[in-house]
């Protein structure tokens, strides 16, 4: 990592570079087999989604594809109704990110610029409560939910988002700390108000940080199962989480490996198109996490 | 006249404490935090004492509770077996999956953090997994584990291994969790590499200097300087595998023979099932206690193990 390179010392140079070069082969050796064994499960499922049910279940596996079969993919589309399904998350994902963007940026500004009494308090308030496993909550929630009419909607997955996440809200006001106070009071001589600087200084100001929270909402809702699982019972609302788990415990669909794996690339794969795309910032936010304590 | 209204104003100043000045920007941070507070008396606090109430009653879904005091925790004590059951699991579960992915995750960065070529491309390769749905996962690992055409097997049959019933077996259900709880290695992987990175070079320099070789700048500089580090997942480890629900509940439903029945997959059966939100909340309080003490417990060993300084 740094540019100064440890002082040698006499004895040591012959042994030194030759057990470099030995230990640099090894660690090339187990990094190779050990990613093989997280991209070979990966490489399978997209290669199953694509083979005939006959060459799916061979044994001993088979790789190649023979012949291509797309039509897994328009059968899972078709006859499981995975296009709704997709629709669905898409619509969820899109009011959660909604949501909690426009909530957690607003809730990050007061915390991080504006002062007023019990500020720090309600902070420790608001980081405690990322410890609080979801579990206490979950049954009040859906009795909660339940008596205002909203199980069987997309409302409790959705509405809660626009309220805030603590996670969110500690990760930008962090980052609203580091832009420079006078940028702030300057704008404030000129007499704009705290809507205005938060929308044309803080938020064009805090892309990074705004990418990290996005891509974080993203992955929460397209991902979620348990939230689905409780509030959506109606078939027609089931979101690709849900359906995934639908299929595979309906007698006769369940084995249908093939499609199975279809629908499966179908949910995975613009979760990972968004991750190889911004993979700089899915580490950046994650080491945040770790690095706070 | 003008001087006693002046000697008013500066005598409330220091009084009231805020200049209308600052009281404005007072309201004005109130209402940016607003949306937050809201979210949190009636989306957490709220609900975090209506299920301590819940938990002393008989209610379910369909009619108002009646106060039966401790008798849904006695309940669960004295007359579940499955209760006993699924806490047994999940133990297992944690005492398992928690270490095991702990010192994986460490090995893993540590590898990573030797300088080697295309750290970036390796990193994504491990972490990869940790962004996938945890619904796709499953999926994939059922037919990964599958007795008859599975992938793990055909693995084993080459090392000359007896094919395993992996999930149609209580013994072999719950190693076969563990083994897919693994795959989730990266994202501790990725927490410990970015602490590993922090440790300053003067540091390992002044060891090398002191003739310490390798595995003693691992023991006096990297595990120390690291423990906030494995801290912070130690506790993050703990409080997510505790709440292991969705690959059991798709993948086996609890079975077979209850064997992967864990807690969370019991509490839901009575939450969502049965509609006993009374006895459900119960189980929650009894797991959020567990959960609080193992975390408390981490958090106090920790004064004696985690070194904090530069």
């Amino acid at each position: 990592m740094s540019t100064i390179s440890a002082p040698r010392t006499r004895a040591g140079i012959l042994g030194k570079t030759w057990r470099r070069r030995i230990g640099n082969t090894l660690a090339y050796i187990t990094l190779t087999a050990l990613s093989l064994l997280f991209l070979i499960p990966l490489a399978w499922l997209f290669l199953t989604s694509l083979m005939t049910l006959k060459q799916a279940t061979s044994f001993p596996p088979e790789w190649i594809p023979n012949p291509v079969q797309f039509d897994n993919y328009i059968k899972a589309l078709k006859f499981w109704n995975f296009a709704r399904s997709f629709r669905n998350t898409a619509i969820v994902t899109s009011a959660v990110m909604i949501g909690e963007l426009l909530s957690c940026t607003l809730v990050a500004y007061g915390f991080a610029r504006l002062r007023f009494p019990g500020r720090n308090f309600l902070f420790i308030v608001l980081m405690s409560t990322m410890m609080l496993p979801g579990v206490v909550t979950m049954v009040p929630l859906y009795i909660l939910f339940s008596k205002i009419q909203w199980v069987n909607t997309f409302l409790p997955l959705t509405v809660p988002a626009f309220f805030g996440g603590a996670f969110y809200i500690f990760l930008l006001r962090q980052f609203f700390m580091t832009i420079p106070e006078e940028l702030i009071d300057a704008a404030r001589i000129d007499g704009a108000g705290e809507l205005n600087i938060w929308a044309r200084i803080m938020l064009p100001l805090s892309g990074p940080a705004i990418i990290v929270v996005a891509i974080f909402s993203f992955q929460g809702a397209w991902n979620d199962f348990m939230g689905p699982l409780i509030y959506l019972n109606n078939e027609k609302l089931h979101t690709m989480a849900l359906s995934l788990h639908m299929f595979r415990g309906l007698p006769g669909q369940g084995s249908i490996i093939n499609q199975m794996m279809a629908a499966t690339v179908m949910m995975v794969l613009p979760m990972l198109i968004v991750f190889a795309v911004f993979q700089r910032y899915f580490i950046q936010g994650v080491t945040l996490t770790g690095l706070k304590g | 006249m003008l001087s006693s209204v002046t000697t008013q104003a500066v005598a409330r100043v220091p009084h009231r404490g805020l200049s209308p000045l600052r009281r404005r920007e007072a309201i004005l941070g109130y209402l940016f935090i607003s949306p937050w507070v809201l979210g949190f008396l009636f989306f957490t606090l709220g609900p975090f004492l209506a299920s301590m109430y819940l938990s002393l009653t008989d209610y379910t879904i369909l009619r108002a509770g009646e106060w039966v005091g401790l008798k849904n925790y006695i309940r669960a004590f004295t007359r579940e077996p499955l209760f006993w059951t699924s806490l047994y699991n999940t133990a297992w579960y944690v005492v398992f999956v928690v270490p095991t992915r702990i010192v994986l995750g460490f090995l893993l960065a540590l590898l990573l953090n030797t300088k080697v070529r295309g750290l970036a491309a390796w990193r994504t390769f491990f972490y990869m997994p940790t962004v996938t749905p945890i619904v796709a996962t499953t999926i994939l690992w059922l037919f990964l584990l599958n007795p008859n055409f599975g992938m793990i097997n055909y693995a084993l049959s080459l090392l000359g291994i007896e094919p395993l019933p992996w999930l149609t077996s209580p013994t072999w259900s719950k190693p076969a969790l563990f083994l897919m709880s693994l795959w989730w290695v990266g994202g501790n992987m990725v927490i410990f590499l970015a602490g590993l990175q922090g440790i300053p070079q003067h540091l390992y320099e002044a060891a090398e200097l002191d003739g310490a070789n390798a595995w003693h700048r691992l023991i006096h500089v990297t595990i120390p300087m690291m423990t906030p580090t494995i801290f912070f997942n130690l506790i993050m480890n703990i409080i997510g595998t505790f709440q292991v629900f969705t690959q059991a509940f798709i993948m086996t439903g609890g079975g077979p023979l209850n064997s992967t029945r864990f807690y969370m997959l019991y509490l839901y059966d009575h939450a969502f099932r049965f509609f006993e939100m009374g006895y459900a909340s119960a189980l929650a309080w009894v797991l959020f206690v567990i959960i609080m003490i193992f975390t408390l417990l981490t958090l106090r060993s920790s004064e004696r193990w985690v070194f904090y300084g530069h």
